[in-house]
């Protein structure tokens, strides 16, 4: 169905089966199916941008990838478990170690400083605080921070902020990059920024990226496959060879 | 998450709302507070009452006698069970077995016997007891004028201030004794002699012969006079002698206080008396029995070194075939009267804290509610229910923790304030301060980790809660 560019070992199997997957519930006397018969897979290494309109479902759809939902029916396989037979402790674990997650509004913990956002998923992973330390320093290194360590989020701008939460979802090195519209609170330069962030890390980490965003233009030029929604249902799923990477491209504005 | 990091995190998260939390740890201190004043209370005043008795002498004794001696009193449920085997004769060897029970101090006979006193050859009828010199440590003995026996077999008395009245024909109508100090009693008596005149019972192993009719006593001549009849080859004779004394000491002691030593009036050493082999009334009927080998107690007095071993003992000695008798039921409705003093205290005291507990799920479920956003954050960087439960415990048993230690200190000062705020009440009425108020170290301890506990509990639904929140809607939630 797709070829992939990359050429690690792990790429080409598939990271995240999807199979038929039903995601209702009630409000008030109206059943909204806001996930409805899904079916898709996704590769390792690829950059998938899940389209649609507001209401199309593509959250909800991410949500169940992420495990904080669960489905009505379906199944959601990441590592050959299905999601929807996890325990609650398991499913943690499986947010904990599998996947990072950025979102539109940052969701950083206010009261706390960078370091301490960042390195707040090794604590629920019982990392030392030595070693602890100094991964939280690299991480946020790594997305230009490191001489904000002691900043709180509320110092930073918005940028700043979601490159923070990148920090923090990459901290526990993930195979699976979720992202709930990450440049949505965003200007276009900024959102560009961590974009540019994002395509580096599906390259040379090789993570597998699923980002949700209603911006055609976006998807368009930084992810490699588009899955259109629509009323819960997938409408179109195809293959975008536009799409530039890190290397051969200026950062485009 | 690691303990460390939980502490930590919950901590923070306490300081976030400082006012809150402290108003909420505050009502704990003030909960624990209550409980250990009330509880210091009644321990303090079971203390007092304990110490009182247990100094008087009373509570800490078991009084020993021969299942024989029952039959005469009239104990149908004896009679018939008591076997010569099992009732055995109550004597020195007895004595010395009882004494090596674990636990008992001290078992010595108890001596006493009606006599005629000389002092400046004017005769006075008493009854004479001899006490072993540990009772020079009992409250008995606590407010003598002149000093105890210089040994246990000193010829020696110590007076009971009334006798002593009488001596100095200060004649004292009972109940105005008090009016004479005994200082002043004491004074012209010390140092002076005093004629102590009885039977002495001497063992003849012949047939009965002529026993010189004792003069002494009344009692103990009309038994001699009786005695004669006894057709036995065990047989004594009661010879009137006389034993000079020298009076050490006037003790303000009531003569008709609970004490087991009292009833006599004067008293003497308990190897003196024990050596002066005064004919005793048990002696009589042993010798009916035809049991007297060697001279038996009619009663021995057990001291025991706690009251608390007091049950023990009595059973240990009623197995070795004697019959006991103790102020135990005393001691033991005392006790249940003060267990059930403490568990009002102790229920009116928790109550406050019953209501500090309430303020910890009022104050943690509306930390849940502020933060929901975050809780929903953590779980969705994979953090576990247990995760959030264990935090929002943490903060639950911090609190709890926190209150509790502040709790004691401020229970602690409240107590010494009204034990102070007494104390100068009881100088105004002229009466001795007291401490009524105690605080033990369990109390402490007890104290806080009740509290650490019932902050737990609170936490139970708060922590369930939070861990049952729905990340989706969490992060949705503004």
């Amino acid at each position: 169905m797709t070829t992939d560019p990359n050429p690690s070992s792990r790429n080409g199997f598939p990271e995240v089966r999807i199979i038929n997957l039903c995601r209702h519930y009630q409000m008030g006397d109206t059943l909204i199916r806001a996930v409805d018969g899904v079916s898709l897979q996704v590769r390792a290494g690829e950059f998938v941008a899940l389209l649609g309109s507001s209401g199309s479902g593509k959250s909800s759809l991410l949500n169940l990838i992420a495990g904080l939902d669960r489905p009505t029916s379906g199944a959601v396989i990441v590592e050959d478990k299905d999601l929807a037979r996890l325990s609650r402790e398991e499913l943690a674990k499986y947010r904990l170690h599998t996947v990072g997650m950025v979102f539109q509004s940052f969701n950083l913990v206010s009261r706390m400083t960078l370091a301490e956002n960042v390195d707040l998923p090794l604590r629920f992973a019982e990392v030392d605080r030595s070693r602890r330390d100094a991964l939280a320093r690299q991480a946020l290194e790594r997305v230009g921070l490191g001489g904000r360590t002691t900043h709180r989020p509320s110092e930073l701008s918005g940028g700043e902020q979601q490159r923070a939460a990148l920090a923090r979802a990459l901290i526990n090195q993930p195979k699976l990059l979720l992202a709930d519209e990450p440049t949505g609170n965003l200007d276009s330069h900024t959102g560009t920024e961590i974009m540019n962030f994002i395509r580096e890390f599906n390259e040379s980490l090789n993570m597998t990226i699923v980002m949700v965003t209603h911006e055609r233009g976006l998807a368009e030029r930084y992810a490699k496959r588009m899955i259109f929604l629509a009323d819960g249902k997938l409408v179109d799923d195809q293959l975008n060879s536009a799409a530039v990477t890190a290397t051969g491209q200026d950062g485009a504005r | 998450m690691k303990t460390y990091d939980l502490a930590e995190l919950a901590l923070r998260n306490l300081r976030e709302s400082s006012l809150r939390n402290s108003l909420t740890t505050l009502g704990i201190a003030v909960g624990v507070a209550s409980l250990v004043a009330m509880l210091s209370l009644g321990i303090g005043l079971q203390k007092l009452a304990t110490r009182r008795l247990v100094s008087s002498g009373l509570f800490d004794t078991v009084v020993v006698m021969s299942r024989r001696d029952l039959r005469g009193f009239g104990h149908d449920d004896e009679r018939n069970t008591a076997t010569a085997a099992e009732s055995r004769t109550l004597d020195e060897p007895a004595r010395l077995e009882i004494e090596h029970l674990p636990d008992v101090l001290e078992a010595y006979p108890d001596i006493r016997f009606i006599t005629e006193l000389r002092y400046q050859d004017k005769p006075h009828l008493t009854m004479v007891s001899g006490i072993p010199s540990s009772a020079r440590s009992n409250d008995a003995f606590s407010g003598i004028q002149g000093g105890f026996f210089s040994s246990e077999g000193a010829a020696e008395v110590i007076l009971q201030k009334s006798f002593a009245a009488e001596l100095l024909g200060k004649a004292t109508k009972p109940g105005q004794e008090d009016e004479i100090s005994v200082t002043e009693l004491a004074k012209p008596l010390l140092g002076q002699e005093l004629t102590l005149r009885y039977a002495q019972r001497i063992a003849s192993p012949a047939a009965p012969e002529e026993g010189l009719p004792a003069k002494a006593g009344q009692s103990a001549g009309a038994e001699s006079a009786r005695q004669r009849d006894i057709p036995s080859d065990v047989a004594y004779s009661v010879i009137s002698r006389e034993q000079k004394l020298k009076i050490v000491g006037v003790s303000d002691l009531d003569p008709d206080s609970m004490r087991g030593a009292a009833r006599a009036r004067v008293f003497l050493p308990l190897n003196l008396a024990e050596n002066l082999h005064v004919m005793q009334p048990s002696d009589l009927r042993d010798s009916m029995r035809g049991f007297n080998k060697q001279p038996s107690y009619s009663t021995i007095s057990v001291r025991v070194k706690s009251p608390k071993q007091i049950e023990a003992v009595e059973q240990a000695v009623k197995k070795l075939g004697f019959n006991t008798f103790s102020i135990l039921d005393a001691t033991r409705s005392l006790r249940q009267f003060f267990a059930v003093l403490d568990l009002f205290l102790g229920i009116f005291g928790s109550l406050a804290l019953a209501v500090a507990s309430i303020g910890i799920v009022n104050t943690l479920v509306m930390a849940i509610l502020e933060r929901r956003r975050e809780i929903g954050i953590m779980k969705a960087i994979g953090a576990s229910d247990g995760d959030v439960k264990k935090l929002f415990f943490a903060e639950a048993g911090a609190m709890g923790a926190l209150g509790g230690v502040v709790g004691v200190v401020l229970g602690w000062l409240i107590g010494h304030v009204i034990n102070l705020g007494t104390n100068i009440y009881l100088k105004r009425q002229s009466l001795p301060p007291e401490s009524f108020w105690s605080v033990p170290w369990w109390l402490v301890g007890a104290a806080i980790v009740f509290a650490f506990i019932v902050s737990l509990v609170s936490g139970l639904y708060p922590a369930a809660r939070a861990a049952r929140l729905d990340p989706v809607q969490a992060l949705r939630y503004e």
